[in-house]
C-alpha cells in the first residue's frame, strides 16, 4: 500500500474541552492556522504522476474522431484514456446516472470531459491535452430555457429533467387584489476557495484508494465502482481535506479520472484544477425564470399565490429533480397562503450543469415571493414588514403541498427580531464606506440609503421519501474518545461539534476523530441540506449514549446495583438515580472515568421519521422532515447617478432550534448572508451561446473584506421536536433571504423596479 | 536558457538586444498571469527585479522622475502622493496590497491594458516615458508609446525605464467605476488635472477605448469658461456641458463587464464630479 | 512543438534556511515551487491569478502573491511562508505543535475566523503584515489592507474581529 504522505501525515484530530452550547474552538484550527492541514491538493505520494482533463470548446457537437498520438508521443505522458477505458458504467450521476464519464459520440456542455492525461509533471500534461486532437461537429446550442421543453432532445432522457406542479385549495378563487411579477435569477457559482483536487492511488490488486474534497464520500465511491467496473469493496474513498463546498462537490469531478488514470499506469495520479478549470467542472446555482400572480384581500391575507417556474438545468440532471421540487413547495414563501398554484419545471439545456447550492431552489423562489410581497405591499398601502407579519407561517399551519407543520415556525420572531436591530449610521467621511469605495466616485449628496426585509425558508434533510441515514462509531478507551464518522467536513465545524456531542455524554477531555474513509465507517449521508448536525451529531449522540449505557451496566455490575440506579446527566456524569440515598464515592464520576482502562465502543445509525413523495398531479405529501426559517432586514445605500450600491448592514433573526456552538452559528450566518449579498449585487456566471465568459476570480466577482456589510444576527431558539438536542441546522437560511432583502433594499432606496439578480449598476440609473 | 536576473541597466539591455523575444519581468502581475495558465510559454525571461536604476524617484524641476520599477505601493508613499496625488489615486485602486507591492508603473505602461489604471492619469499629464535600448535612450510622450489596446510602440530591445510626472501644479482628481469595492477592473474612469499654473485642464478617460482617451476641444472648451483669476467656472452649466462632451468623447464597447452605454454614461457622470470637487479644491 | 525550458538550478532563502531548487521548469511560479518541490503547502493554490491572496507570502519582506512569482527570478530572496511564521521564543527548527501559534494565528481560531481554512495561511501572512506596518488600524483600514484575502465561508466578520482582539492585547501591553 503506497504510504500518502499529507504533509505532515494526516491523523485523528483532537478536540478541545467544551461540550454543546459552548462557543467550543475547531480541532483543526490550530493545523489550518499554521497552514499544516493537509488539504486535498496537499496531498503527494511516491512515484506520483500528474492528471489533467481535456474538455470540450463548444457547448454543443458531435464527436467524429479523437486523435490520441499527438499526445502519446510526448515524453514523460504516462497515458491518456477516455470514454472507451470506461470498464463499467459509461455514465453517473447524483439521482439519475445521466452524465458521461468521458463523452464519446457527442458533447452537450462546454467543459464537458473528453479525455484525460496522466503525465509527470502538470506541465507536461497540460501539453498532452493541448496535444490531443479532438475533431467536433458543432451542432446548434439549446440555451434558451424556455424553448427547451419543446425542442429537439439534446439528450436520450429528454429535455425535461422534472415538472413539478402543486395544487392547493380552490383553483378558481382570485382575491381582491391582484399583483403580478417575472423574476429573474442569474447564475450563481459556489465558488469555493479549494479547487477540485485529490490523490488516486491503485493497490496492485486491482483496486484503488481515492483521497478527494467532497461531500459524500460512500456516494462517491458507489458512483465510482459503477463506473470502474469494480465491487465497492475494491474503491475506498477518503475524505482529503476541503476547501469549502456549499453544493459544489456532490456530483463527481476528478474522481472517476484520477482512478482510471492510476489503474491504468499503475501509478498514484493526482489532479488539481485551476481556478478556470474549476469554474467548468462543477455544478452551478439553477437561473431560474419565475413568473408570479399574488392575490389577497384588500387587508392583506394572501389569498392565492400561482407560480410559474423555469430552472435551467443544463446539460445533465444533477441534483435538478430535487432543486425544483424544493423551488416548487417552497414558491410560496412562510406564508399562509391558502390557494396555491405552482409548476415548476427544470429543464435540459446546452449551458453548463447546474445543481445543488446552498439554499437549493429555495433562494430563487425566495427571490419572486418577497419581491410580489413587497409589491402588494405597495399596492396595499400597508407596511412590508406588517404584511409579512400578517400573514406569518406558524406552528400548525399548512403548506402547499399539504403538510402541516408540526415543528417549530417562528417566523414572526424571526422578522421581529431582525426589524429590532439597531440600523446602522449615516456614511460619513469614510472613503470605504460610501459606494464606489476607494473608487473616489461617490458624491454623498447623490447618495440614498435604502432598508429591506425578506423571509425565507426551507426544508432541512432530504426529503420526498428518501430514507436517509447516519453512522458513527464511538469507542472510548482510556480516557479518550474515538469518533469514527463519515461527515465531510468542508467548513462548516461538524468536527467540533462531534467533540462537543461525545464530552457532553462521556465527560471526557479528549476527543479524537478518526479520518474518514469508506472502508472504515459506514456512511454520514451529503454535507448538505444543513443536514449534519442533526443526522451525524444525532448518530454521535446515539453511539456515545450506547457506550454510556455500557459504562453504565459495568459500573453496576461492579457495585452489585441495578443499572436503573444510576443515572447517566447531560454533563456527561454518572449519579445515584435517588438522591436521597448515600452515594458510594464510585458514583458521581464521568462516564470515561467510571470506564477506567477498559474499553467500550459502539457504532450507531441515526435516521429521521420517514417522508413521502409528492403526489405526481397534485404535489401533495408529506415531504419534509423539517423546516428552517429566516428573516433579514438589509440597508444600503446607493449612488443614484452611478447605480453603485454599498451593502451597509444585514440583520437577522434565524430560527435554530438550539445553538449548539454560538461561534460557528455566526459563522454561518454571516458566511451565509455574503453569499447572499454576492448574488444580490456581483456574482453571475455570464453566459453566450453556451460558453462561459468569466471563469476566473478576475470576472466572477465574490465579496471581498471591502464589500462585506455589517452583520446583526438574533438567534432564535425554540427546540425542534425529533432533532437531537432540538437543534435546526443553519447553513442554508442565512443565504436564502438576504438576496431579497438587499434588493428590497435597493428598490426602496432608488425607486427602480428591480426583477433581477444579480443588480448591476445599469440596471439602476 | 537560464532565467537572465542582470544587475545593471546596461546588462539588461545588452541581453534584450541579443535576445528581443526574451519576457520581460517587471512585477509580473500581469505575465505571470498567462504563464500560469499556460497561455505564455516565455522562450527565456528577463527579470529587473535586481535593476538598480529602475528603482527610486527623484524631483527634476518641475517633475518627478519616477524609476520604471516604481510599484503602486510606492506612489501611495506620503512624499510621492502629495506631489502626484491623482497618480496616487489610481494606485490606491489597483488590485490589492499584494498586487500594489509587486506591480510597477512601467508594466502598467508595457501592458497597455485599456483599463490600465494609471493610464489615464499619465495621458491626463502628458507624462514622458524615458525608453532605453542598448543602442541609446529616447523620451516620448506616453500617447506614443501605449497606442492600442495591450499594444506599445516599444521596439524590439527597448524597455520603459523611467516615467517623468509633473508634480501637481493644482487639483487632481481621479474616479474609477468597479461593480465591487476592491480588487476590481475599472469599467470606466476619469482623471482630471488642473495646472494653475499654466492654466489649463486636462482629462483622459480609462477603459472607454483602445487606449485612454483626450477631447483637445472640450479641454480648451472648458479652459475658456474657467474664471482663472477668481478661482472658480464661470457656470454651473460648464459642468453639465464639459461632461456631456467627454461623454460624446468617449468610445466604449460592450463587453462581458459592462454595457458600451453604462460606461459612457458613467463617463459624464465621473467628468462633471470630478471638475466639481477640483473646483472646490482650487 | 512546444519548447519546455528547465531553468538551471537555483537556490532561495526560506523561512531562513537556503533551499536549492534544481529541475524546475523556467515557467515554475514561487507558489509551484514552495508547494511541489520543497515540500512547503501552507500557501494555497485557490487561483494563481493573484484574485485571492491564498498564496500571500513575504518576499524580502513584502507581502506578494507568490502566484506571480516567477521563482526563478526569485533566486537569493528571503521568502517567509506561513511555514515561517512561528511566536517569538520559538525554535527555530521546532516541530511544529498545535501550542506554537502567533497571537495572530491564536486569534483566528479563538475567534471563529477559520471555517475551512483554505484562505487562513493567507490571510494570517497578510495580518501580521499589516500590523506589523499598522500597528492600530481602524476598521476600514483592516478591511482595504485585507480586500486581497477573498474568504467564501466566514463572511469577514470574525476575521475582523481576530484582528480586533490582537491590536487590543497588543495595545494593552504585556500581561501583569
Amino acid at each position: 500500500m503506497t504510504d500518502v504522505r499529507a504533509r505532515p501525515r494526516q491523523r485523528g484530530r483532537e478536540a478541545p474541552a467544551g461540550r454543546v452550547g459552548d462557543s467550543v474552538r475547531r480541532p483543526d484550527g490550530p493545523t489550518k492556522v499554521q497552514g499544516r492541514f493537509a488539504f486535498s491538493s496537499d496531498l503527494e505520494a511516491d512515484g506520483m504522476l500528474w492528471g489533467r482533463t481535456l474538455r470540450s470548446p463548444h457547448p454543443h457537437a458531435r464527436i467524429r474522431a479523437i486523435d490520441l498520438g499527438p499526445a502519446l508521443a510526448i515524453g514523460g505522458v504516462a497515458c491518456v484514456v477516455t470514454a472507451d477505458d470506461v470498464g463499467g458504467a459509461a455514465t453517473y450521476g447524483l439521482i439519475a446516472a445521466d452524465q458521461p464519464v468521458f463523452a464519446s459520440d457527442v458533447v452537450r456542455f462546454v467543459g464537458e470531459p473528453v479525455a484525460a492525461v496522466a503525465a509527470d509533471h502538470p506541465d507536461t500534461a497540460q501539453r498532452a491535452i493541448d496535444a490531443i486532437v479532438v475533431h467536433y461537429e458543432p451542432i446548434p446550442p439549446l440555451v434558451d430555457p424556455q424553448r427547451a421543453a419543446d425542442a429537439p432532445s439534446i439528450h436520450p432522457d429528454g429535455n425535461v429533467i422534472r415538472r413539478v406542479r402543486i395544487r392547493h385549495g380552490d383553483p378558481g378563487v382570485t382575491g381582491d387584489v391582484v399583483v403580478d411579477g417575472t423574476y429573474d435569477v442569474g447564475m450563481q457559482d459556489q465558488a469555493f476557495m479549494g479547487p477540485e483536487s485529490g490523490l488516486a492511488v491503485p493497490d496492485g490488486s486491482g483496486g484503488v484508494d481515492l483521497w478527494v474534497a467532497t461531500q459524500w464520500i460512500h456516494h462517491d465511491r458507489d458512483q465510482v465502482a459503477a463506473c470502474l467496473g469494480l465491487p465497492a469493496d475494491k474503491v475506498r474513498v477518503h475524505l482529503g481535506g476541503v476547501g469549502g463546498a456549499f453544493g459544489a462537490r456532490e456530483d463527481v469531478s476528478i474522481h472517476v479520472h484520477a482512478c482510471l488514470l492510476a489503474l491504468r499506469s499503475g501509478q498514484p495520479v493526482k489532479m488539481s484544477y485551476l481556478r478556470d478549470e474549476s469554474f467548468l467542472g462543477h455544478v452551478h446555482r439553477h437561473p431560474a425564470q419565475m413568473r408570479y400572480r399574488h392575490h389577497a384581500t384588500y387587508d392583506g391575507r394572501l389569498v392565492k399565490v400561482e407560480a410559474e417556474i423555469t430552472l435551467d438545468g443544463g446539460a445533465y440532471a444533477s441534483s435538478s429533480s430535487a432543486v425544483v421540487a424544493n423551488a416548487a413547495r417552497f414558491a410560496c414563501g412562510p406564508y399562509r397562503v391558502p390557494n396555491a398554484l405552482v409548476d415548476a419545471v427544470a429543464v435540459r439545456t446546452n449551458n453548463p450543469p447546474c445543481g445543488a447550492m446552498r439554499g437549493f431552489g429555495a433562494v430563487q423562489v425566495c427571490f419572486a415571493h418577497e419581491s410580489q410581497m413587497d409589491k402588494l405591499a405597495q399596492r396595499l398601502g400597508i407596511p412590508p414588514v406588517e404584511l409579512r407579519l400578517l400573514n406569518a407561517m406558524a406552528t400548525g399551519d399548512v403548506l402547499p403541498t399539504g403538510q402541516r407543520i408540526t415543528g417549530t415556525a417562528p417566523v414572526a420572531e424571526c422578522l421581529r427580531a431582525a426589524v429590532a436591530h439597531p440600523l446602522p449610521a449615516e456614511p460619513g467621511d469614510e472613503l470605504l464606506e460610501r459606494p464606489g469605495g476607494a473608487g473616489r466616485t461617490a458624491d454623498l449628496r447623490r447618495v440614498r440609503r435604502g432598508v429591506g426585509v425578506a423571509v425565507g425558508f426551507k426544508n432541512l434533510m432530504y426529503s420526498e421519501g428518501f430514507d436517509d441515514d447516519s453512522e458513527a462509531r464511538v469507542r472510548l478507551d482510556d480516557g479518550v474518545a474515538f469518533v469514527s464518522c463519515a461527515v465531510a467536513e468542508v467548513g462548516q465545524g461538524f468536527v467540533t461539534i462531534a467533540g462537543q456531542v461525545v464530552r457532553s455524554v462521556l465527560g471526557v477531555a479528549t476527543v479524537v476523530l478518526e479520518p474518514a474513509d469508506t472502508a472504515s465507517v459506514g456512511s454520514a449521508g451529503s454535507s448538505s441540506a444543513s443536514r449534519q448536525t442533526w443526522m451525524s451529531g444525532g448518530a454521535v449522540l446515539r453511539a456515545s449514549r450506547l457506550v454510556a449505557d455500557q459504562v453504565r451496566s459495568a459500573l453496576a455490575r461492579r457495585l452489585g446495583v441495578p443499572p436503573e440506579s444510576l443515572l447517566l446527566t447531560d454533563e456527561g456524569r454518572i449519579t445515584s438515580a435517588d438522591a436521597d440515598a448515600h452515594t458510594p464515592p464510585e458514583v458521581d464520576v464521568t462516564v470515561a472515568q467510571a470506564a477506567g482502562r477498559e474499553v467500550f465502543e459502539a457504532t450507531a445509525v441515526h435516521k429521521h421519521r420517514l417522508t413521502e413523495p409528492l403526489d405526481a398531479e397534485t404535489g401533495q405529501g408529506q415531504a419534509d422532515v423539517s423546516y428552517a426559517f429566516a428573516a433579514h432586514r438589509a440597508v444600503v445605500d446607493v449612488d443614484i447617478d452611478l447605480g453603485l450600491v454599498r451593502v451597509v448592514q444585514v440583520a437577522t433573526g434565524q430560527d435554530v432550534g438550539k445553538v449548539l456552538n454560538p461561534a460557528q452559528v455566526t459563522g454561518q450566518i454571516e458566511g451565509g448572508i455574503a453569499q447572499g449579498v454576492g448574488l444580490a449585487v456581483m456574482e453571475e456566471i455570464v453566459l453566450t451561446d453556451g460558453l462561459v465568459r468569466n471563469p476566473s476570480f478576475t470576472d466572477y466577482l465574490i465579496p471581498t473584506f471591502a464589500d462585506a456589510p455589517e452583520v446583526l444576527a438574533t438567534c432564535i431558539e425554540q427546540p425542534e421536536p425529533g432533532a437531537p438536542f432540538g437543534a435546526k441546522g443553519v447553513g442554508e437560511p442565512p443565504t436564502i433571504s438576504s438576496t431579497a432583502a438587499v434588493v428590497a433594499a435597493i428598490r426602496s432606496a432608488t425607486g427602480v423596479d428591480v426583477s433581477r439578480v444579480p443588480v448591476h449598476p445599469w440596471d439602476l440609473i | 536558457m537560464p532565467t537572465l536576473v542582470p544587475r545593471r541597466l546596461s546588462e539588461a539591455l545588452d541581453a534584450l538586444a541579443d535576445d528581443p523575444s526574451l519576457t520581460v519581468l517587471a512585477g509580473g502581475t500581469d505575465v505571470m498571469v498567462g504563464v500560469n495558465y499556460g497561455q505564455r510559454r516565455p522562450a527565456g525571461v528577463l527579470s529587473l527585479r535586481r535593476v538598480p536604476e529602475l528603482r527610486g524617484w527623484h524631483v527634476d524641476d518641475d517633475e518627478v522622475v519616477l524609476g520604471s520599477a516604481t510599484t503602486y505601493t510606492d506612489l501611495l508613499a506620503p512624499d510621492l502622493a502629495r506631489r502626484l496625488p491623482a497618480l496616487a489615486a489610481a494606485a490606491r485602486t489597483v488590485g490589492s496590497p499584494p498586487i500594489r507591492n509587486t506591480g510597477t508603473i512601467g508594466g502598467n505602461i508595457g501592458t497597455a491594458s485599456p483599463a490600465g489604471d494609471t493610464l489615464p492619469v499619465l495621458f491626463a499629464v502628458e507624462a514622458q516615458v524615458e525608453v532605453a535600448s542598448a543602442g541609446g535612450t529616447r523620451t516620448v510622450p506616453v500617447s506614443e508609446v501605449v497606442v492600442g489596446p495591450k499594444r506599445t510602440a516599444l521596439a524590439a530591445g527597448e524597455l520603459v525605464t523611467a516615467v517623468r510626472v509633473p508634480v501637481a501644479a493644482g487639483p487632481q482628481e481621479f474616479l474609477k467605476v468597479g461593480v465591487r469595492n476592491a480588487m476590481v477592473i475599472a469599467i470606466a474612469s476619469c482623471a482630471l488635472v488642473v495646472d494653475l499654473t499654466r492654466r489649463q485642464v486636462t482629462c483622459a478617460l480609462g477603459s472607454v477605448g483602445p487606449v485612454p482617451v483626450r477631447d483637445t476641444a472640450a479641454e480648451m472648451w472648458l479652459r475658456a469658461r474657467v474664471d482663472w483669476d477668481g478661482g472658480r467656472l464661470s457656470h454651473q452649466s460648464v459642468v453639465e456641458g464639459f461632461g456631456r462632451r467627454m461623454a460624446a468623447a468617449a468610445r466604449p464597447i460592450d463587453d462581458h463587464r459592462a454595457p458600451a452605454a453604462y460606461r459612457r454614461y458613467a463617463i459624464e457622470i465621473l467628468a462633471r464630479r470630478a471638475l466639481e470637487r477640483a473646483w472646490c479644491a482650487s | 512543438m512546444v519548447r519546455v525550458v528547465r531553468a538551471e538550478a537555483y537556490e532561495l532563502v526560506v523561512n531562513g534556511v537556503v533551499r536549492r531548487v534544481d529541475g524546475a521548469l523556467e515557467t515554475e511560479s514561487l507558489l509551484r515551487v514552495l508547494r511541489d518541490r520543497l515540500g512547503l503547502p501552507g500557501a494555497k493554490n485557490a487561483c494563481e491569478q493573484g484574485e485571492c491572496g491564498s498564496c500571500s507570502v513575504l518576499v524580502d519582506g513584502v507581502l506578494v502573491c507568490s502566484c506571480l512569482e516567477l521563482a526563478a527570478a526569485a533566486a537569493g530572496c528571503e521568502v517567509t511562508t506561513i511555514e515561517g511564521f512561528a511566536p517569538e521564543g520559538a525554535s527555530a527548527g521546532a516541530e511544529p505543535s498545535d501550542a506554537l501559534l502567533t497571537d495572530v494565528q491564536q486569534a483566528m481560531v479563538d475567534a471563529g475566523g477559520v471555517q475551512c481554512g483554505f484562505c487562513t495561511p493567507g490571510f494570517v501572512v497578510a495580518i501580521h503584515d499589516l500590523l506589523d506596518r499598522v500597528p492600530r488600524p481602524t476598521g476600514p483600514e483592516v478591511r482595504e489592507a485585507l480586500a486581497g484575502n477573498l474568504c467564501r465561508c466566514t463572511g469577514y466578520g470574525r476575521i475582523l474581529a481576530a484582528v480586533e482582539q490582537v491590536v487590543s492585547v497588543r495595545t494593552a501591553g504585556p500581561a501583569t
